[in-house]
């Protein structure tokens, strides 16, 4: 188990700049998930951890040890590949024991190794296969036995999951949650998929056009997003947008959202409330949309709300819960309903929206206020 | 278009009489066109077993009156050309000395070369591959001045090392360019997966590219084979007399004086001249069109 530190690190391929001076430090036993839309260098960046990569400029240290011009075989690390990348013709138990032939492991620690890794993974039965006689999720299994049977400091994995069908792919995200929880091994993750990131990291790293946006909890990350980016990238649906003001209300700051002729004036508390400024500032405020829902005076007071009335356009029902679309000014919101408690087309809705959750962006710099 | 409109297909609409009829057109021009092709080899091998006497009766193109394996005795042992009573046997095995190792060596560096240049890229590689592309549309003749230097530096002329070694050079185009296109569609991740597993250069083709390989190297192998062994041009002018491949001597049949013409060891000759690559053709032939349009990963 080791530390992993990424130093200014950057990338370009010819004239174009991958990676822009990326710093991540994760601590020995993280499970770190890189996250981002696909072209973001999230993917570059693991291929440089892995040492697949030559890094352009800055440093990559595992544990104390700056690994530059190390080679991928002597990093110590283990990667699961998208594609598996299995061995397609080796035996299953061959594709396990590939890198220990190659570093010379005598047959018998092999054989005790081989036989940890498929019980873990529960796949003795398919020791005999080739890769070519496995469904996905059996081939998911031994690429993962791969990485797991040489016990490396680093695991890595890119996109591992992304070929699954829906079903196999959760049912692979909690395997991988339970497998982490017991080997507790230092890990870098990458994935498109900001489900996966939220439900597997201890820390996220949200990445955009080669910069690094955001590094932190996911609780942290989905709460307080640094950025617009992070804040309409995380959670789906997104994030609600609405452009606004700031204002003073009842005597403390507030911001105004336009919401067709009138404005609605919402008073601001906790989060960026102090942070507001002078009034006459332009903002985007944003909300998630479990934080929109119809407004129900016996539960006024027990939260800061803030009330917009709003016609409903679209009513679109999920099961566990009605996502309803509604239109404030030129703006579409997002709320989530209670299926009981769903609006129909065409109503127009008090809506209440929780500020204590409410994020405030600068408009220019879409920064979190 | 009338037979658009018409909307007439054979193979897609019903109807037992119009399918079979249709079949049968088919395979009367196939039938037809199969001869047209056969014929001469037909005419060749009736030829070698027909006695001389009968042939020079009858004419080349008849049907045979007699049987004998004179032809072939006399073609492989002990008819004489150019002074010597050898027969072919000795350039069937000069062809089978430079054939063989050509082939081998030639596919060998193929395979390698094309590894390197999909899986191992470096600055200018794919430079280099267009300039190796380009010996593949290089006629052999304007080698042949360079060769004959290079052949004479190197103590080769007239032997069949020499040969082999043009071959092998002249052939690196194609077997680079075969084997190149098609490990292409080994996924890189193969070849990262194997770096992380600690496994080297030469571990990755021994362990991981050459199991993969063999639709293509058959492939390699016999186009290699075919072509090197059926080569005239270079065979007729860097070799002579005993040291020459069995296409540059069976010239001399055709040539040896006198106006006596032996059609029937002649045939022969050219028989036993054919035979390897026929041979390989009919063992190989189906390899040959499964590698060709057959993928790297099933």
């Amino acid at each position: 188990m080791a530390s992993l530190s990424v130093r200014n690190v950057s990338k370009s391929f010819g004239a174009v700049e991958v990676l822009k001076g990326i710093d991540l430090e994760v601590a020995a036993g993280e499970f770190v998930v890189l996250v981002g839309p696909s072209g973001c260098g999230k993917s570059t960046l693991l291929a440089m951890i892995a040492g697949l990569e030559p890094i352009t400029a800055g440093e990559i240290a595992i544990g104390d040890r700056i690994v530059n011009n190390v080679a991928p075989k002597d990093r110590d690390i283990a990667m699961v590949f998208q594609s598996y990348a299995l061995y397609p013709t080796m035996t299953v138990r061959q594709n396990i024991t590939f890198g220990m032939e190659s570093r010379g492991v005598p047959k018998a620690v092999q054989n005790v190794a081989v036989e940890r890794v498929s019980n873990l993974l529960h796949i003795e039965m398919l020791l005999h296969r080739k890769p070519s006689q496995l469904s996905g999720g059996q081939r998911q299994r031994v690429a993962m036995g791969r990485a797991l049977v040489r016990d490396p400091v680093l695991f890595l994995f890119d996109e591992p999951l992304s070929n699954l069908d829906a079903k196999l792919r959760v049912e692979m995200r909690t395997e991988i949650k339970k497998l982490y929880q017991r080997l507790d091994k230092t890990t870098v993750y990458v994935t498109h998929d900001q489900v996966e990131a939220m439900t597997l990291a201890s820390r996220i790293a949200v990445m955009h056009q080669g910069q690094l946006q955001q590094f932190a909890e996911p609780r942290v990350v989905y709460e307080r997003p640094a950025n617009m980016f992070v804040a309409g990238f995380m959670g789906s649906p997104a994030m609600n947008f609405l452009p606004a003001e700031t204002v003073s209300a009842e005597g403390g700051p507030g911001i105004s959202v336009a919401n067709g002729a009138e404005a609605a004036v919402l008073k601001m508390t906790g989060g960026s409330a102090d942070r507001l400024g002078q009034p006459g500032r332009q903002v985007v405020l944003g909300i998630r949309p479990e934080n929109v829902t119809r407004y129900d005076p016996e539960r006024r007071g027990r939260r800061e709300l803030g009330l917009l009335e709003a016609p409903v356009e679209v009513v679109e029902p999920t099961g566990a819960e009605t996502m309803v679309v509604l239109r404030v000014g030129e703006k579409e919101v997002i709320a989530r309903f209670e299926p009981d408690d769903a609006p129909r087309v065409g109503e127009r809705v008090t809506l209440a929206v929780d500020l204590a959750k409410a994020c405030v962006f600068d408009l220019a710099t879409e920064r979190l206020i | 278009m009338a037979s658009v409109t018409a909307g007439y297909d054979p193979f897609a609409t019903s109807g037992a009489w119009r399918r079979s009829r249709a079949k049968i057109g088919v395979y009367i021009v196939l039938a037809v066109f199969a001869a047209w092709y056969l014929l001469p080899l037909v005419v060749v091998i009736l030829n070698s077993f027909r006695k001389l006497p009968e042939i020079a009766a009858n004419g080349l193109i008849a049907w045979p009156e007699s049987f004998s394996f004179d032809g072939w005795t006399q073609a492989w042992g002990t008819y004489c050309v150019g002074g010597t009573c050898e027969g072919m046997k000795r350039n069937f095995y000069n062809s089978l000395a430079m054939t063989i190792p050509a082939t081998i060596i030639s596919t060998a560096i193929g395979a390698v070369n094309g590894y390197i240049l999909s899986k191992w890229r470096f600055r200018g590689s794919e430079i280099l591959f267009t300039c190796m592309l380009l010996g593949v549309f290089m006629p052999g003749q304007i080698a042949l001045m360079p060769w004959a230097f290079i052949l004479g530096k190197l103590g080769l002329t007239n032997s069949t090392s020499g040969l082999v070694l043009i071959h092998v050079v002249q052939g690196i185009s194609f077997t680079t360019l075969f084997c190149r296109n098609y490990y292409l569609n080994i996924p890189d991740d193969l070849i990262k997966a194997a770096r992380i597993d600690g496994a080297g250069f030469w571990r990755i083709f021994r362990k991981i590219i050459l199991p993969l390989s063999p639709p293509i190297l058959i492939v390699t192998v016999i186009w290699q084979f075919t072509g090197i062994w059926n080569e005239f041009l270079y065979a007729v002018v860097f070799s002579s007399g005993r040291g020459q491949p069995i296409t540059a001597a069976l010239i001399a049949l055709s040539t040896n004086g006198t106006n006596v013409r032996n059609y029937d060891v002649m045939s022969a000759a050219v028989l036993i001249g054919a035979l390897p690559p026929l041979l390989i053709y009919f063992f190989g032939g189906r390899y040959f069109i499964r590698g060709l349009t057959q993928g790297a990963i099933k």
